[in-house]
């Protein structure tokens, strides 16, 4: 019996719908599971005090600390990296055999799974430099893992800016450089920050790679060469050792608010960003 | 001299653009160096195909990994290829923009969710549901595949949007005029415009799924044995690494490395068909 067309139609439409729809879905589900089994425990103590007992009581401070550290310096070190590398590949020089290269290196770099930084972060920043496991080593990790995020996005961002605006800069006599630095970087500052916050979400999720370089110790990172145990390598080992399930979703519940809220500030830059070119 | 000084910018700046290229240099520089050693001294062949490890006899064979890792990514790819090109599809072809602007972010977020996440909601749904209905530990291939299939989702969905965007409306436009179905113009003309960038696709889905780790941990089980069915328990190679490198110390930790080197010559070699393959695909749009 042959379909008609028609009927066709009608049925992958419906397949293809169920699809998508269960996608969201699945999105909703997670988000409220987490959330419902963590938001009540989510008190003004938990997250302010230190955890006792491995983490059965008290709270999450230290993790806290920990996480936001690790992505605050892989950032700070990925980013002017990062854009600078975007800067040269747009501004400095034509398409050819170099700007080959380079993104090649970026985009094998951006395949590379988290577990293999682990390891070349522990052989090379932890033992080879001596560093230790340490918040310094596993930002140093995180920051080689976001650079390609922040190069590609950088330069779709820079890419975005009207050729018209440099052009127009340096037929005003300004140097090529202060074209960049007051023309093109201010015009396409908010893709830059997008990337930039989106790089700081992946961080704050990332688990395989901080295990290995950043350690699991509970105490309070007091300077940079500190192990630290962050927020999601916390929920981990909660959760896997049944230490307290209570504890371990709503130590979940805040690393998602946070995502929701980075995913959210990614939007509406990324939003008033195309506003502004289109 | 201003020209100089521009110069002088143009210098540096092109020394910090390889600094993504001299970490990926160093990275497989020191991979290796940990781990090729042991692969040696165990022999290739013995390392690859040999299904006995056991660490404190010195014996280092990593068959049943690598036969895991094979499994569970060809299931994760199997339900991350059907949702990720099914919601590339919807987006691109069906959707009205409103929805376009729901159903995208949504999708971008199911990227940014942590691994550690994902695997806990399957440990506490999936797993105890697989036990019950269909048999086993739960912890196995089928629980593994489902959350990675979920996980790869985004990166092939988001891949495909562009690949499916990048069809010239003029070919569907005539499509329609001549009186195909909406489905039609999308299986026979847009689908096989796009078809490289949707190989592209796949291939990086495939890339995430191998190297994925902590939510595999989870859901997996992580026995040593070549799995038998979807319900076995099985362990993968990034598993591995994570599960022993906190205790590992000296031959031991090499074996391990020695399991990064197999992971990572797997990543390279999905990276280079990815990447020749939707460079074909630039080629094929200038056209």
């Amino acid at each position: 019996m042959r379909i008609s067309p028609a009927n066709t139609q009608r049925i992958m439409v419906v397949a293809l719908w169920t699809l998508a729809a269960m996608t969201v879905f699945t999105l909703l589900f997670i988000l409220g599971y987490v959330l419902y089994h963590g938001l009540p425990h989510v008190t003004w103590s938990f997250l302010t005090e230190s955890p006792r007992r491995m983490g059965k009581e008290g709270g999450i401070f230290p993790m806290i600390v920990g996480t936001a550290m690790v992505a605050g310096l892989a950032v700070l070190i990925a980013g002017p990296i990062g854009v600078a590398t975007a800067i040269y590949l747009t501004e400095y020089t034509r398409e050819g055999k170099i700007t080959a290269i380079i993104r090649f290196g970026a985009d094998c770099l951006a395949g590379i799974p988290s577990i293999i930084f682990g390891l070349f972060g522990f052989v090379f920043f932890v033992i080879t430099l001596g560093m230790g496991l340490s918040v310094m080593a596993g930002a140093l990790t995180l920051a080689i893992m976001v650079l390609p995020t922040i190069i590609r996005t950088s330069e779709e961002a820079i890419r975005a800016v009207p050729r018209s605006f440099s052009d127009v800069s340096m037929g005003l006599g300004a140097t090529r450089w202060q074209t960049v630095t007051r023309v093109v970087l201010r015009s396409a500052s908010p893709g830059i920050v997008t990337g930039i916050v989106l790089s700081i979400g992946r961080c704050i999720s990332e688990t395989a790679a901080l295990m290995l370089t950043a350690g699991s110790a509970l105490r309070m990172p007091h300077s940079a060469l500190d192990s630290c145990r962050t927020l999601a390598l916390h929920f981990y080992t909660l959760m896997r050792e049944g230490i307290s399930p209570a504890h371990a979703w709503a130590t979940a519940s805040v690393l998602i608010v946070v995502i929701l809220l980075i995913n959210l500030v990614a939007y509406w830059l990324m939003r008033r960003f195309v506003a502004r070119t289109v | 001299m201003k020209i100089s000084q521009d110069r002088v910018i143009g210098w540096v700046l092109l020394a910090v653009a390889f600094s993504a290229l001299s970490s990926l240099a160093l990275i497989t520089t020191f991979i290796f160096k940990e781990g090729v050693p042991i692969i040696l001294k165990q022999g290739v062949g013995n390392f690859l195909f040999s299904n006995d490890w056991y660490p404190g006899e010195g014996k280092f064979g990593i068959l049943a990994m690598i036969v895991g890792s094979l499994f569970v990514t060809l299931g994760a790819m199997f339900i991350g290829a059907i949702f990720g090109f099914g919601c590339a599809i919807v987006l691109t072809q069906f959707c009205p923009r409103r929805l376009v602007s729901i159903i995208k972010p949504a999708i971008e977020l199911l990227a940014g969710i942590p691994s550690v996440v994902y695997g806990s909601i399957g440990v506490v749904i999936l797993v105890p549901f697989i036990r019950d209905y269909l048999g086993g530990p739960g912890l196995s291939v089928l629980a593994a595949s489902i959350v990675l299939g979920i996980m790869v989702l985004p990166t092939v969905t988001s891949i495909s949007v562009d690949a499916l965007q990048a069809v010239p409306r003029a070919y569907r436009e005539g499509s329609i005029a001549l009186g195909a179905t909406q489905w039609q113009t999308t299986w026979m003309v847009v689908l096989k415009a796009a078809r490289s960038g949707l190989v592209a696709a796949f291939i990086l889905g495939m890339g995430r799924a191998v190297g994925e780790t902590m939510a595999v941990i989870m859901v997996a089980g992580n026995t040593l044995e070549i799995p038998l069915g979807l319900t076995s328990p099985v362990r993968t190679l990034t598993s591995n690494i994570a599960l022993e490198m906190g205790y590992a110390s000296g031959a031991h930790r090499q074996a391990l490395f020695a399991t990064g080197v197999v992971l990572f010559v797997i990543i390279m070699v999905l990276n280079t068909i990815a990447l020749a393959v939707s460079h074909s695909k630039a080629a094929g749009g200038r056209r």
